[in-house]
């Protein structure tokens, strides 16, 4: 197999400018700011560069820019090519790498302003990236597992040290509290794959941990069904999976908010990309089993989190628990297990990444010139930032699914997905819509339109670099939601190909 | 019989050079203190590299006592690298709080040779002394801050309890011996393999009393009692020094003894291991998160190691024995890079609580910065030793049948996290009225870099490590080709995968 080098930077790149900025002096926060706007801007550009070259045709093979390196071989248990770093994308991960470059060149935009051991926050940072990069791009179980963990194990400084802890009338959720609860339920769920993995490694035999050559293993159909559930519930988490939910918006409103934008933009990505690797392409048989399980669970993160949301006047708890209501989406395109279905999960995927994303970055402008986030205290902002009101209204209005946005797209995918196996699900999905209009529509009466409160006359428009991020994000707002067509064509080239949908 | 004296050249060694360190300390008392740990160091350093010239040349028996092959080599290495670093990050504390520099790094060197020997030994009562070399040296060094009474309260309690555990081996042995009618591993293996007879009973017996013994050594639960105090009053260095070699020798010891001697008997013993495996690491990493002294929760969290250790030799395979020698290599370093951190910030501070080291990440960051590194390395986050050895580790316990262990290993490195990450919130999130800044001299530093190395370089590139503990291990399975052939599915000469 030829190497091919393309996807190698993904990983080695952030890893290299986390290992470069260790050595910069930590009072040059400028040049610190300048590496990290470059080496998240060329990775932008690679992650572009992957998106548009994969190629759907019929002749096409499904993983490209394939390439790999042994790591551990004919040691141990292990046999040839026994753990090797087998990179390569397929027609999910594209739009996924695509989808981590755009949140992590825009993070670092975002990150600007941060003057507090800047140096610091951005090594961790791109620790974080190069786990997301590398486990989209990883096609061997270890390193899939290894990347996976990798994107946890930042969290918690980058929480405990950056985050803001959030002032309730009769308590203090602190930041601390956020942090230790987020990485303690996100390592807890990797233990149920790491178990899944070691049943997985014993049973298949072939002393190798690489995903295609376990693809084409045949599991009994009793260890499928055994072992799909820990799989799912595993990744799940990270997914926002109800119950397994409560970390989520408690640490994305602790993390600050470039961070909360990777993790709610793309770590919880992980979680169901996690489902689609390891349960519906490893486990064929136990997806089809057990998916109608999941889809009540789903029902229940869409409805659960979009009630929820509706409950909560802090700003960012009402995007984070927005943010379980659309992974429920998510986690129902996958249980529909039909073509349709699944692309929509994709599609949404990538759509609430971004959309999740924009709405973190408002949040955190807002915040960090007010300091407060309760939605109830503001009024009018419009007529003191309309830039600002205009970015957030853009969000919310894909949020809630409003054509020429990507969110129409996506979430039509899944109705009509969910339509065609379960219906009744189908018509809750879309009342959990309407929820969704509800609350993102009174949250922009409340505090955007209305009479001025002059309270805030001090507020100013966002700054040139929150700007930018924010048109960018935008932009694939639109771009998705005006000419869908080379998201689908690429995620339905594979989806056609996965074994469980047929 | 073969006596060929050349075989034991780097333990000479070793006994000369602790007799010159001790002659230094005498006749030069002054000065000694503070050249004695570079001369110990480089000394040892010196003796690596000619047990360098052992590698693959064996197995070579020496009186049918000990056995000098790639596994005595590895752990040679491994040990005799464990003391030179003990001597490098005890120099400072040394010089500056303890008396009596001579005997303290004569002691250190003389206890690596019992444990080489732990390793080495073929044979019950060589063995039995070898272990005993290294513990008398360990009770002296314990209890060496003469005037600190948690000194002496620590080196007390081990050595009461050490000498009750050496009591309960060497009841054990005399009853294997009863059984086997030899003291020989290969001799024992034989008589085991033939059946015991009415003699059942007594080889259990025996073989309970032998885990007891070297249980308490690698302080598994609930052999671990002693392992806390004798921690938290040692001196530091010692503390670090029990912590990895004093671990590693009874791993080695246990590990040679049960291949060579007992596996015949391998259903018998099976579930002992595992469940003292299961209580170690259970109740280690419960008990550490209610610790706020460094030292104490080091210990604890090492006494829950022990059981991830005893489970690769409850897993007892080759594949699974060379990655728990995988394991233990990767916690060494790891544990030693910790210890290091905390040595130095003892010796800038004065202090060891936990709750010092708030504000750590501004007063040294490159000291939080290291024990950052080396506490998510024990936790087994990716990167580091830790999850490459972790993974490994487990995953060939459960290749051995044992999922359940192996599971609850998992969870338990989840608990293990969590005390990690209070330590580590300390260092970057609390706040501290002291800003000035620690000194650190670079010497210590220059070690703590290459241990951290260290924990990387396994963690990121372990196939030569791998290779290197495939082959030690080799030598202690006798029977490995027959083996092979008959665990078909992963033998390495076929590749699952077409076309590469």
């Amino acid at each position: 197999m030829p190497h091919n080098y393309l996807l190698l930077p993904l990983i080695a790149l952030p890893l290299a400018t986390s290992l470069v900025l260790l050595a910069v002096p930590s009072r040059y926060a400028n040049v610190v700011r300048y590496i990290a706007a470059a080496s998240s801007l060329a990775l932008l550009g690679l992650s572009l560069y992957v998106f548009f070259a994969y190629q759907f045709g019929d002749g096409d093979s499904v993983i490209q820019f394939e390439g790999r390196w042994p790591w551990l071989e004919n040691v141990g248990f292990l046999g040839a090519n026994g753990i090797t770093l087998h990179l390569g994308v397929d027609g999910i991960s594209a739009p996924m790498v695509l989808l981590n470059g755009i949140v992590a060149f825009t993070g670092v935009l975002i990150s600007w302003k941060i003057d507090y051991r800047t140096k610091d926050f951005v090594v961790l940072f791109f620790a974080l990236v190069a786990g997301v990069f590398g486990t989209f791009i990883s096609l061997d179980l270890f390193f899939f597992f290894f990347f996976y963990e990798l994107a946890v194990l930042p969290m918690f400084l980058l929480i405990a040290v950056w985050g803001a802890s959030s002032r309730f009338p009769t308590f203090v959720r602190t930041k601390e509290y956020g942090a230790m609860k987020l990485t303690l339920y996100l390592v807890a769920a990797s233990v149920l794959v790491f178990v899944g993995i070691f049943a997985i490694f014993v049973k298949a035999n072939i002393g190798t941990f690489d995903l295609p050559a376990l693809y084409n293993v045949q599991f009994s159909e009793g260890f499928q069904k055994a072992v799909f559930p820990v799989f799912v519930i595993g990744c799940g988490v990270l997914a926002g999976l109800w119950p397994f939910h409560t970390w989520s918006p408690d640490g994305h409103v602790a993390a600050p908010t470039a961070v909360s934008m990777l993790h709610a933009g793309v770590l919880m990505k992980l979680g169901a990309f996690g489902i689609i690797r390891l349960g519906i392409q490893l486990l064929p048989e136990g997806a089809q089993f057990w998916m109608p399980g999941v889809m009540v669970l789903a029902t229940t993160n869409v409805i659960y989190g979009a009630v929820s949301a509706m409950a909560q006047r802090d700003f960012k708890y009402m995007v984070g628990y927005s943010s379980v209501s659309h992974m429920g989406y998510v986690l129902m395109g996958l249980a529909t297990l039909n073509p349709i279905g699944v692309n929509g999960a994709v599609l949404q995927m990538f759509s609430h990444g971004i959309m999740t994303a924009l709405m973190f970055a408002m949040v955190g402008a807002v915040y960090d010139q007010a300091h407060v986030r309760d939605m109830s205290v503001f009024g009018g902002l419009a007529n003191k930032m309309p830039r600002f009101t205009a970015f957030f209204a853009v969000a919310g209005l894909a949020s809630l699914g409003l054509p020429g946005l990507s969110g129409f797209v996506a979430e039509f995918h899944i109705f009509v997905g969910t339509f065609h196996t379960y219906p009744a699900f189908g018509a809750l999905a879309i009342f959990g819509a309407a929820i969704t209009a509800a609350y993102i529509l009174r949250m922009l009466a409340m505090a955007f339109f209305g009479p001025f409160n002059e309270k805030w006359s001090k507020l100013k428009e966002m700054s040139r670099w929150e700007q930018a991020a924010g048109a960018i994000l935008i932009f694939f707002l639109l771009f998705m939601g005006l000419w869908p067509a080379p998201f689908i064509d690429r995620i339905s080239s594979t989806v056609l190909t996965l074994v469980a949908l047929k | 019989m073969n006596l060929d004296y050349s075989l034991l050249i780097p333990e000479y060694l070793l006994a000369a050079l602790a007799a010159v360190v001790i002659a230094l300390g005498l006749y030069d008392t002054r000065r000694a203190r503070t050249y004695l740990p570079y001369v110990s160091a480089g000394g040892l350093a010196a003796i690596l590299v000619v047990s360098l010239f052992y590698i693959n040349k064996g197995p070579l028996d020496f009186a049918g006592l000990v056995q000098i092959d790639n596994y005595t080599t590895f752990f040679r290495v491994l040990f005799i690298g464990i003391t030179a670093v003990v001597c490098l990050a005890s120099a400072h504390f040394v010089r500056d709080r303890l008396r009596h520099a001579g005997e303290y790094y004569g002691l250190l060197i003389l206890s690596t040779i019992g444990a080489i020997y732990m390793a080495a030994g073929r044979e019950l009562i060589t063995a039995y002394i070898a272990m005993e070399l290294l513990s008398f040296s360990l009770y002296v060094l314990v209890s060496f801050a003469k005037m600190d009474a948690k000194s002496n309260e620590g080196g007390m309690k081990y050595m009461l309890l050490g000498a009750f555990s050496s009591a309960l081996f060497l009841y054990g042995l005399s009853l294997i011996y009863g059984v086997a009618g030899s003291t020989s591993y290969a001799d024992i293996n034989a008589a085991l393999s033939n059946g015991v007879g009415d003699f059942g009973i007594a080889m259990l017996m025996g073989l309970v009393l032998i885990i007891a013994g070297i249980g308490f050594k690698v302080s598994a639960v609930p052999f671990h009692m002693w392992a806390p105090d004798a921690y938290e009053g040692a001196p530091l260095p010692i503390t670090a020094y029990l912590s990895a070699a004093s671990k590693a020798a009874g791993v080695a010891l246990l590990l040679r003894l049960f291949t060579e001697a007992f596996l015949p008997v391998l259903s018998d013993w099976r579930w002992m291991i595992a469940a003292l495996a299961a209580a170690s690491m259970t109740l280690g990493n419960l008990v550490a998160i209610q610790q706020h002294n460094i030292k104490r929760l080091l210990a604890y969290s090492s006494i829950g190691q022990a059981g991830f250790m005893l489970m690769g030799i409850a897993a007892l395979s080759e594949m699974a024995a060379s990655t728990l020698v995988l394991h233990l290599t990767g916690y060494v370093i790891t544990n030693l890079a910790a210890f290091v951190v905390v040595i130095a910030f003892y010796n800038a501070s004065g202090k060891d609580e936990i709750a010092d080291y708030r504000g750590l990440a501004e007063r040294a960051p490159f000291l939080a910065l290291s024990l950052t590194v080396a506490l998510f390395s024990l936790a087994g986050m990716p990167l580091f030793a830790g999850f490459a050895t972790k993974f490994l580790l487990f995953q060939a316990v459960a290749k051995e049948g044992l999922l359940w262990l192996a599971a609850l290993a998992v969870v338990n490195s989840l608990i293990s996290l969590y005390y990690y990450l209070l330590v580590i919130k300390q260092m970057y999130v609390g706040e501290t009225e002291e800003k000035v800044r620690l000194r650190v001299p670079a010497g210590v530093n220059a070690v703590i870099v290459a241990l951290v190395i260290g924990v990387f370089v396994v963690g990121l590139y372990p196939q030569p490590l791998f290779k290197a503990t495939d082959n030690a291990v080799h030598a202690v399975f006798p029977t490995t080709a027959a083996k092979q052939a008959h665990d078909t599915g992963s033998s390495p000469s076929e590749s699952p995968l077409p076309g590469r």
